[in-house]
């Protein structure tokens, strides 16, 4: 059932002309910053060997790409998930799941899947161009391996936030719109502890990026995968309960 | 004891302090075809979400083939096809692929997919646009997709929210037959504010009126209803009147022009043919003779007029 919902959703997205030019915009602009990369890597790499314990490949290339990847599906994730349950309120197609016999966290389930194919996908295009530097180079491949995993965790976070928003949004723009604040928000929110050293812990915690880095960087605690975990479930129960309540007051 | 398909008891819904639907009561057995008819915003779409659980009422249940919506949502959605008054259509995939798309969502395993999309689009006349996207068809033809989607999984139960709006007169003759052919072996309920619609393809009748179920009959108590007697007759010449005493049944007899005349009569036993025979042996002439119907638009307009006037 799940997966009807998902794969439908899936082909709904590259019927429409969005999937491929978020996934064509996506690719040129990261593209062209993995090469700049490389531009630099090959500029101060006669530099680097003369220093012990130099960054690698990994660090110069692999690391700045997803950073920036990470930023651009920031953007482009909340474009993605404005229409998932509120296109189908407006449209009134929801009646169509809802009088299926479907719970409320069958339906919700399929479409986060749904949207997390199409993630996967770009995740999978932005790991394939490290990949290519294995033709003439050596990758730390462990940390590349965690880069993959906090670029995916990320993102099904995003996503999940995009979900809940177009849950309760009645107009696909304001879901888009409230979606990118609160992740931006979430984002930024640790700027303020830089400050004087008035950085407060919850904040520390809350932030979405601190986390990102700490997987990024190789550091796979059970506290980041955790914070990920809580916010992406988090955010499904609320959208469960929200389209729940749909049939309570309409 | 057959089950009911449909058992609805106290129904209330209200919309902040609006009420829309207040203590409707019915059920629905196999072989039934109830019409549900309402002026606009009687409550007939609420009372149908609310069937479908894509409602939650404020007070009362719903049983649906004797699960209880609430308690047991997905065994009592399993028997139930719904065609809301929009149709719930994804307008970019094809008509095939839209039908498919539904099996699964029913839980139909491959084959019995194959098989009820085939059947469904023989069934809706969809044969021949079943490759085309949804988008670009017709807006009847549009409306025979939901019908498609609703009877799809051969569910006991049919819930039809006004489907034979947007449909050319043929189309119409087409879905009602079809409505009549499904009510042998289901249970449906459409509603509709075409009184017509109703006498032509349900065999019970439900009156709704700002929310309040005012009238319950079967089609046949409902045609005897409408057959509260009268007999209009037009002579050439004036008639003395008392030549009718000696026929029973009649209530009383009015004179409507100088050589037209309306007789009030008892229900069962019409005495149309006596007054044929009086009339002609009188030798006044006789023009014209007719019984005259209550139209169902007179009973409607009767029925929700009163409840207005309280």
């Amino acid at each position: 059932m799940i997966f009807s919902i998902a794969s439908r959703e899936l082909r709904t997205l590259f019927l429409s002309p969005l999937a491929w030019s978020i996934l064509a915009v996506l690719q040129f602009i990261l593209a062209y910053l993995f090469l700049t990369q490389i531009e630099t890597f090959s500029s101060i790499q006669s530099q680097l060997a003369n220093i012990d314990n130099a960054p690698g490949l990994t660090e110069i290339i692999v690391l700045p790409l997803f950073g920036n990847a990470s930023i651009i599906l920031l953007l482009v994730t909340p474009l993605l998930t404005m229409r998932l349950i509120c296109e189908e309120r407006r449209n009134k197609t929801l009646s169509l799941l809802l009088s299926a016999p479907l719970s409320g966290a069958e339906i919700i389930l399929g479409k986060f899947l749904g949207i997390l194919g199409m993630l996967g996908l770009i995740v999978l295009l932005v790991s394939l161009m490290p990949l290519s530097l294995l033709m003439g180079g050596d990758l730390d491949l462990g940390k590349f391996a965690c880069n993959i995993l906090a670029l995916s965790l990320l993102v099904s976070a995003f996503a999940s936030i995009g979900l809940y928003m177009s849950c309760i949004a009645s107009h696909p723009t304001i879901a888009a719109i409230c979606s990118f604040g609160l992740l931006l928000l979430l984002w930024v929110l640790d700027w303020t502890a830089g400050l004087k050293g008035q950085g407060s812990e919850l904040f520390h915690y809350l932030s979405i990026l601190k986390h990102f880095q700490n997987i990024q960087s190789g550091l796979l605690s059970s506290v980041d995968i955790s914070y990920f975990l809580l916010f992406i479930s988090t955010f499904l129960i609320l959208s469960i309960r929200s389209l729940e309540s749909d049939r309570l007051q309409k | 004891m057959t089950t009911l398909l449909i058992e609805a008891k106290n129904l209330s819904r209200y919309y902040d302090d609006y009420c829309a639907v207040d203590d409707v009561s019915f059920s629905l057995a196999k072989g039934q075809v109830l019409g549900f008819l309402g002026p606009n915003g009687a409550g007939k779409t609420t009372t149908m979400q609310m069937l479908c659980g894509n409602l939650a009422p404020s007070a009362g249940e719903v049983r649906i083939n004797g699960f209880d919506l609430l308690d047991q949502p997905k065994q009592a959605k399993q028997c139930l096809g719904y065609l809301p008054d929009i149709p719930p259509l994804y307008k970019e995939l094809t008509v095939d692929e839209f039908l498919h798309y539904c099996g699964r969502l029913h839980k139909l395993s491959f084959r019995e997919i194959n098989q009820s999309v085939k059947l469904a689009k023989a069934r809706c006349g969809l044969s021949d646009v079943a490759q085309r996207l949804i988008i670009n068809l017709s807006k009847g033809y549009q409306q025979r997709v939901g019908i498609a989607q609703a009877i799809l999984h051969n569910p006991e139960i049919i819930i039809l929210d006004e489907p034979t709006v947007g449909l050319d007169p043929i189309q119409i003759k087409e879905i009602r037959s079809l409505i009549k052919e499904l009510g042998n072996d289901h249970g449906i309920i459409l509603s509709t504010h075409i009184l017509s619609e109703v006498q032509a393809s349900c065999s019970h009748v439900q009156i709704i009126n700002k929310g309040k179920l005012i009238f319950k009959e079967t089609i046949d108590g409902l045609n005897q209803r409408m057959n509260t007697g009268s007999i209009k007759f037009i002579t050439r010449t004036a008639i003395n009147l008392d030549c009718f005493s000696d026929i029973s049944g009649i209530n009383n007899i009015e004179k409507s022009s100088e050589t037209s005349y309306l007789i009030h009569h008892d229900n069962n036993n019409s005495p149309i043919e006596s007054v044929a025979e009086i009339v002609v042996n009188s030798g006044c002439g006789l023009l014209e003779l007719s019984a005259v119907k209550k139209s169902m638009e007179d009973i409607f307009i009767g029925l929700t007029g009163k409840e207005e006037a309280k």
